[in-house]
């Protein structure tokens, strides 16, 4: 069952005309070169910005659904970990949720082992523990659609690969999510790849098919050295990229 | 909590109207009407305008620093306490004005424009250093202002005359003057105070509060517009009282767990404390001619605001 669609979503300058289905437990990987439009897509679909097009959760027109309804048709977590105030992590979690429900937070600071910091204030965390406290808190809802710029940045190699398996178990449970990175080394985890540059989506493959593309090279300004190594084009190639 | 909440209103109530006790007793002693004369003319018309205008500048301090993401920001320090009493001199000395509710208008206006000047010059997201310098400029240009009206404006007496409220002064208000800033102070505050779970949400951020459906930018022009009545109405009356609109919502903020728009209410509560003990101050020394408010609430904020500028170092150098 299609759980996102999205018809010709567009920001000014920055995203084309965009469109895109995402089936329920989907779970999806952007990539592209910096400023390519990742974000930008992420900002659109997630009503952040007035983009124009139509953004249609389970049915659902995100413009039209009440707020209380949105959390649980989607969620967002910008790519930035800055918290101004001094929240107690566990009231950040709660800031996700409705109403309060202790239930629900106690498993969330189960699931991101945050029992120790749960007290403390964000502002004073690490930034891979406020990662870890934002990312909690976008999941806390149980929405439908999770858009996440950039989660698995600034986090040790035990938390890249135990975001992998929450994501993994999310999609398992139905839940479609749309995440932007960086590494991508970490795209075979993925069921579907998009590659984003341009401000439009240049491909849309399956993660090993794309990887091995020399389009996806072309856009990276990379060349795959087939043992998961990269390395970069040289000048006269780098030359033709778009 | 609940407890301060129900009884920090009613004993800064009863402290403001009861002391000093020695003048009420000796009107008792000559006459129970004259002291109750004296209680409910002379008193507490000065005991709501105090509580009143401590609570709205708790409530819109709490407000602002929310919406600037920012705890340094407050009526004082963005320039809009400055800029009502701008528009209130300009409505009493230049306009000709004397109906306190036109007066009130005029120092919502005043506010409500450098408010806006400081969004245009320093964005909805300033830094600190942004913030405060932007703040400072659009402060002294309000108050070269108002000293300029001042010293032109058609009566010679105005500069001797504003003097007495500009700096802040609770004293021979009268009931109409009292109603004029705390009706639509207390509109104002009362509709601030329901933006507080919106305001805790844009504490993680204008996207995220986005995502989830609400309007960063509507809120932002909707709490403006709601500060700038709710200090400009109160400043045309009792004049411009610095340093509760920056400290009361930083206790504020200790008793709502961080959350930035639910320290409104305690922020509210706390000014209000504030401004209380400051005009008891105010009435225990013993000069023939009252100090202004606004200067024992400077002598107390100054080292406070010294310690946070102090505290926030790093991240002004940052």
């Amino acid at each position: 069952m299609t759980s996102l669609e999205a018809h010709d979503v567009a920001l000014d300058r920055r995203l084309l005309p965009t469109s895109i289905e995402v089936p329920s437990g989907q779970l999806v990987g952007l990539v592209g070169p910096n400023g390519g439009g990742k974000t930008s897509l992420l900002r659109a679909l997630a009503g952040v910005e007035q983009a124009s097009g139509s953004v249609i959760i389970e049915g659902e027109d995100l413009d039209s659904a009440p707020q209380a309804r949105r959390r649980r048709l989607l969620s967002f977590l910008p790519a930035s970990r800055d918290v101004t105030w001094p929240i107690a992590a566990r009231d950040v979690i709660a800031l996700g949720l409705e109403q309060p429900d202790e239930e629900r937070i106690a498993e969330m600071i189960a699931l991101l082992e945050l029992g120790a910091i749960a007290e403390r204030p964000v502002d004073r965390l690490s930034t891979g523990e406020r990662a870890r406290v934002l990312i909690a808190r976008a999941f806390a809802a149980r929405p439908r659609i999770l858009l996440l710029d950039e989660p698995l940045s600034n986090l040790d190699p035990y938390w890249v690969l135990r975001f992998l398996e929450i994501f993994r178990a999310a999609a398992g449970s139905g839940q479609s999510l749309l995440v932007a990175l960086h590494d991508l080394n970490l795209l075979p985890h993925f069921d579907r790849a998009l590659l984003i540059a341009d401000g439009q989506i240049q491909m849309d493959e399956a993660p090993a098919n794309l990887m091995v593309s020399e389009r996806f090279g072309e856009i990276f300004r990379l060349r795959g050295t087939g043992d998961g190594q990269w390395k970069i084009r040289p000048p006269a190639d780098r030359q033709s990229s778009r | 909590m609940r407890l301060f909440i129900v009884l920090s209103p009613v004993l800064c109530i009863a402290a403001h109207l009861l002391l000093p006790l020695a003048p009420l007793r000796e009107a008792n002693a000559i006459d129970s009407q004259l002291a109750e004369l004296l209680l409910v003319q002379l008193r507490l018309p000065r005991t709501l305008l105090v509580i009143g205008y401590g609570a709205a500048l708790g409530a819109s301090g709490a407000a602002l620093q929310a919406m600037f993401a920012n705890p340094l920001a407050s009526p004082d320090i963005s320039g809009a306490s400055s800029g009502a009493a701008l528009g209130a001199v300009v409505g009493g000395y230049w306009l000709g004005l004397t109906q306190p509710l036109a007066l009130a208008a005029c120092g919502a206006a005043g506010a409500l424009g450098t408010l806006a000047l400081l969004i245009g010059l320093a964005g909805r997201k300033a830094d600190t250093a942004t913030l405060l310098l932007a703040g400072l400029a659009i402060s002294l240009a309000a108050g070269a202002a108002t000293s300029l009206a001042l010293a032109l404006a058609p009566s010679p007496f105005a500069f001797y005359d504003a003097f007495d409220w500009l700096m802040g002064s609770f004293v021979d208000r009268s009931l109409a003057q009292a109603a004029a800033a705390l009706i639509p102070a207390g509109i104002a505050t009362i509709l601030l105070l329901r933006r507080a779970r919106a305001l805790d949400l844009v504490g993680l951020g204008e996207d995220v509060a986005a995502s989830l459906g609400l309007r960063p930018r509507q809120l932002s022009i909707e709490v403006i517009a709601l500060s700038a009545v709710a200090v400009g109405a109160c400043v045309s009356v009792a004049g411009a009282i610095g340093f509760v609109g920056l400290v009361a919502p930083l206790f504020g903020r200790r008793l709502s767990r961080g959350h930035p728009g639910s320290a409104m209410f305690p922020a509210a509560l706390i000014g209000a404390i504030l401004l209380t003990f400051a005009d008891l101050t105010v009435r225990a020394i013993p000069l023939d001619r009252p100090i202004p408010v606004g200067v024992v609430t400077a002598i107390f904020g100054t080292p406070l605001f010294i310690w946070m500028v102090v505290t926030m170092r790093r991240r002004l150098t940052a």
